[in-house]
């Protein structure tokens, strides 16, 4: 006899876990986390990007200054060479600037190129970590998966689930009758050979009318040979044509047979 | 065995308790099931006296599931009916 305190502790169980699996299915809350860490490496990979398209930014402004320093060292030579050494004085000294903004975008290109490669060394790291729990993320699921099939399979079994429960019925009410009509076939074949019943199908034969058929039988093999042997004999092209067309014929009833296998239960 | 008086807490028992526990929570079934809510409420208490007596009560922020669940001392006969019956003690 089960108590008050046994009972309420079952249906109380049995309710929590009701509830809880209701509230959460642990293959989807994978597939949310997988999904998050999908877009943070979404983010990640856009700020590598990011710093990348800056970097290549830096490097067209610091070609281009590379440019300008370079005329305004070439006409600094000239104005020298024209005896201008006021307008030489002026293209070097813009030169000397053009010089300083140079130093500066150097700095800055080298602190990006560095910030980019350890971006995507991070991208390349969490990449792997989240191939790694997608694999993971998977075997749970499947192994999740498994473990509630088997609880369908263990409540069938000890017949908890009701609806299983009617399925094992039926299935015994079927082993049942399959009993009941092998003893009954066992029974009458039993009773037709003792001669206690009779045969009113016609299919059973006795050993005299089995022979006597099987005779009859060859003979009319054998007619039919001697007629298909005249034929042959006294036959055109035609026959030939016959046989030749015939030929495809046995080969394709050497293939294999796909006949359906009947598995006995 | 972990058992939790409801609106109280939880206790910790031997099992070497529940042979005796069994008796009076059997009792507490019979008297339910023919209405004796006179008997009931002293059965409950007797029941629910001893398992504080017995057990050592574990901290309220301790996660430990019940085994046992006993309805709290102030139950009504028809209340305790009612969460032992389909709809149980969560709904749904």
């Amino acid at each position: 006899m089960s108590g008050v305190m046994k009972r309420m502790g079952m249906i109380f169980r049995a309710k929590a876990n009701k509830a809880l699996d209701r509230a959460e299915d642990p293959r989807e809350t994978l597939d949310y986390s997988y999904q998050k860490q999908l877009e943070l490496l979404q983010k990640v990979r856009r700020g590598v990007a990011d710093v990348a398209t800056s970097r290549k930014r830096l490097e067209l402004q610091l070609a281009q200054l590379n440019k300008q320093s370079s005329t305004l060292e070439d006409q600094g030579r000239k104005a020298l060479a024209l005896g201008r050494e006021d307008l030489a004085r002026e293209a070097l000294s813009r030169r000397a600037a053009l010089q300083q903004q140079v130093t500066d975008l150097e700095t800055q290109h080298q602190t990006l190129q560095g910030e980019e490669e350890k971006l995507t060394l991070a991208a390349q790291r969490l990449q792997a970590k989240v191939d790694a729990f997608r694999t993971k993320k998977e075997t749970i699921k499947a192994t999740y998966t498994a473990a509630q099939a088997q609880t369908r399979i263990g409540e069938a079994f000890s017949g908890i689930s009701e609806e299983m429960g009617d399925v094992g019925m039926a299935i015994q009410r079927a082993e049942d009758k399959t009993a009941q009509l092998q003893a009954r076939a066992g029974a009458i074949d039993e009773l037709l050979a003792s001669g206690a019943l009779d045969d009113s199908s016609g299919l059973a034969k006795d050993d005299i009318q089995s022979e006597l058929d099987r005779l009859s039988g060859g003979t009319d093999v054998e007619l039919e040979l001697q007629r298909m042997k005249a034929e042959l004999a006294g036959g055109s092209g035609g026959g030939q044509q016959a046989i030749e067309g015939g030929q495809g014929r046995p080969q394709a009833q050497q293939q294999p047979q796909d006949t359906p296998r009947l598995d006995k239960q | 065995m972990i058992v939790r008086i409801m609106g109280e807490g939880q206790v910790k028992l031997a099992d070497s308790h529940f042979a005796e526990l069994n008796k009076l929570d059997d009792e507490l079934l019979t008297e339910m099931e023919s209405g004796d809510a006179a008997g009931f409420r002293r059965t409950l208490h007797a029941l629910l006296d001893k398992v504080r007596e017995l057990g050592d009560p574990l901290p309220d922020d301790a996660l430990e599931p019940s085994q046992l669940i006993l309805p709290a001392p102030d139950a009504t006969l028809d209340e305790v009916r009612e969460m032992l019956s389909d709809d149980g003690l969560i709904p749904g």
